[in-house]
């Protein structure tokens, strides 16, 4: 992975020694809470609802061993004993003092992470595909240029006040698992017809308020070319995005708004523009880069005692049939190690469980560990014969939850628990149908379902894009509970269909029950997934089955 | 007819800790929000928030909350002011359990 240099070491250095002066200024009174909020933003750190929030920025998902013990050290020293995973591949703390921040900003620099434009009208942290350099089905590894991106956007003069904050995904596969459709910038590696390998740009995607799937820019961009496109879409956009409408100020609705053949336009203008200023520095620094993400040697190596224990060990075999992924090189898997044990916080995991993920990555896994935007731990290279090891370790930890992609494994946002913004709580609901599924034992039956919830309109649980999407709201001052259907955030992204009026809290679990019956019900057979029912069966008869009382009085 | 008054307590974040805080009819912050001030007319209230202001060095974002009289001091009136005062529902983590 890559290793910062002196300017890298230096430069996030500084900017601790800045924070920890503006910090000791707000505190003397130097600083009103007006001018220090920009600033505390612009290094990560948020008020929330019972606390200041820090939210550390792991960047395009990848994390070696010391990293992941260092978290678990902060997670000990400065919070309550444990971390929040987030769909962004970040993590946050929720209960850090002001006083300490500076500190842990410190600790963060001594293994070369940062919390700088996690927050902000800024260029946020570039996420990846969290199977990136070991997908059986990646053309290449998205991380160098996500590393690219990440030099070239941190603290980038033109762009540090942009209309609003500004997204970047990076996927190497044509299987897309980083939603890059619903990002300001979504980047595909892609082949052209001569062999050659490139980008697919896509722009204008997003959640939140206002929906939209991502659109094609340009269908094949030399990869030289990206950070000169690149910079081209956001400076059009730092032009031409609305600064007079927070809700209109991202650049889904300026490509919206503008239509894509006008951005289109703009944009390829200002790109031959700008091309001629990058004189090949950033190939040069990409090859440097590049060169830090050669993958770990990955010998063909026999299944050891793998099988016996997949063929006897039922407890393991259900986990390596719903956690393990197929490696691209034979002999070899990658792990998720599920942080939504029944009943727990998603995304959570103890200072622990944190050293537990390490030492396994440590021992097994070639130093290498991921964030997924799913809010999981991946471990993206080991041995299948190490497989049966590593589960009991997990097991050991509470780490060994056989549910990746199944209907516990949701996506939850803090929600009202924690956050400022949130309208309604999403992590009891979370923690409430997990429980509920388990206990009915159906979990698998039912088979990969993503339910994502969010607990306010901006959709940090991309509940758009859940196959089942919830979305807490105050109605009157009771918190109410909206359903989609048929939303999926790959390849072929859709925003999932409203069902009609929201539940109330107590009555969403019950609703969601009532949505999966009727799935179990109604499917062809076990291998018709949750969503293809959906999308031959059509909203009715979820909505006959959430609404009764209506259909009576239709019918 | 102008909308009667609702009684509202003066809340806000602690500078240092974050932990939410009221404040009392003595001019303190508490953690407690049975022990703060309520308030029963706007001309008070808005006297209120404005002590709260000149105080930057030891409170974030003073603002009124709804609130209700009980035998045991004032009670949240929406939900989210029940979160503020009692802590996240997923852990009791919540800082008034701390300095009860």
């Amino acid at each position: 992975m890559y290793k910062y240099n002196d300017f890298d070491e230096a430069f996030v250095r500084e900017r601790v020694a800045q924070f920890r002066a503006q910090v000791q200024r707000r505190i003397d009174g130097a600083l009103t809470e007006d001018e220090f909020k920009p600033l505390r933003l612009m290094n990560g750190l948020y008020l929330q609802l019972h606390a200041y929030m820090l939210r550390v920025a792991v960047p395009y998902g990848t994390l070696n061993p010391g990293q992941m013990r260092q978290l678990a050290m902060l997670a000990e020293r400065f919070d309550r004993g444990y971390g929040h995973f987030t769909t962004r591949q970040n993590i946050q703390y929720n209960w850090p003092k002001l006083q300490d921040v500076p500190d842990m900003l410190d600790a963060l620099a001594d293994v070369e992470m940062h919390a700088i434009q996690t927050s902000g009208n800024t260029i946020r942290n570039v996420t990846s595909d969290h199977f990136a350099g070991a997908a059986a089905d990646e053309i290449e590894d998205p991380r160098p240029y996500a590393e690219l991106l990440r030099q070239w956007s941190t603290d980038h003069p033109e762009f540090q006040f942009l209309p609003r904050k500004f997204k970047i995904a990076v996927t190497g596969a044509p299987n897309d698992r980083a939603v890059v459709r619903a990002h300001d910038i979504g980047l595909q590696i892609v082949k052209n017809d001569s062999g050659e390998t490139g980008f697919k740009v896509i722009i204008g995607g997003g959640l939140g308020r206002t929906p939209m799937v991502g659109k094609v820019i340009r269908d094949f961009l030399p990869k030289a070319d990206l950070l000169p496109y690149v910079e081209a879409i956001v400076s059009v956009y730092n032009l031409l995005g609305r600064r007079d409408n927070k809700y209109k100020a991202r650049i889904k609705i300026t490509v919206h708004e503008n239509g894509l053949d006008k951005i289109t336009r703009l944009v390829e203008a200002r790109f031959v523009e700008l091309r001629p200023h990058f004189q090949g520095a950033d190939v040069a620094l990409l090859e440097r880069i590049a060169a830090q993400f050669a993958p770990p040697p990955l010998p063909e190596v026999g299944l050891g005692a793998f099988e016996q224990a997949f063929d006897s060990d039922p407890v393991f075999r259900a986990w390596v049939d719903s956690n393990v992924a197929e490696h691209r090189v034979p002999g070899h898997a990658i792990v998720t190690i599920s942080l939504k044990a029944h009943g727990q916080t998603p995304g959570d995991a103890t200072a622990e469980q944190m050293r537990v993920m390490a030492d396994l990555a440590e021992a097994f896994g070639h130093h290498e560990l991921r964030i997924s935007h799913e809010q999981n731990v991946i471990l993206p290279h080991v041995a299948r014969a190490d497989l049966y090891a590593i589960h009991a370790r997990l097991r050991a930890a509470g780490l060994a939850t056989a549910n990746a992609g199944l209907i516990s494994d949701i996506i939850a946002c803090p929600g009202m628990d924690y956050c400022a913004l949130a309208t309604a709580r999403s992590i009891p609901v979370a923690q409430q149908i997990a429980t509920r599924f388990d206990a009915l034992k159906l979990e698998h039956d039912i088979g990969p379902l993503k339910i994502k919830i969010s607990g306010c309109i901006n959709a940090c649980g991309h509940h758009h894009v859940g196959h089942i999407g919830i979305l807490g709201l105050d109605r009157a001052g009771v918190e109410n509970y909206q359903i989609t259907l048929g939303g999926t955030g790959t390849e072929d992204m859709v925003v999932g269909d409203r069902t009609g009026p929201g539940f109330a809290y107590d009555q969403i679990v019950p609703a969601i029950e009532r949505i999966i019956a009727t799935y179990l019900d109604q499917r062809e057979a076990p291998e018709e997934t949750f969503l293809d029912a959906y999308r031959r069966l059509g909203m009715a008869p979820f909505k006959a089955a959430l609404y009764p009382v209506e259909k009576a009085h239709a019918a | 007819m102008p909308k009667p008054f609702s009684p509202k307590v003066v809340t806000a974040n602690a500078l240092l800790e974050g932990d939410v805080v009221y404040l009392t009819a003595g001019d303190e912050w508490t953690r407690h929000l049975h022990e703060a001030e309520l308030l029963q007319d706007e001309a008070q209230a808005s006297q209120r928030l404005l002590d709260a202001e000149m105080r930057p060095l030891e409170v974030v974002g003073p603002y009124l909350a709804d609130a209700r009289a009980s035998d045991a001091g004032p009670r949240p009136v929406h939900f989210r002011e029940e979160f503020r005062a009692a802590g996240p529902s997923n852990y009791n983590h919540g800082k008034q359990e701390e300095h009860a």
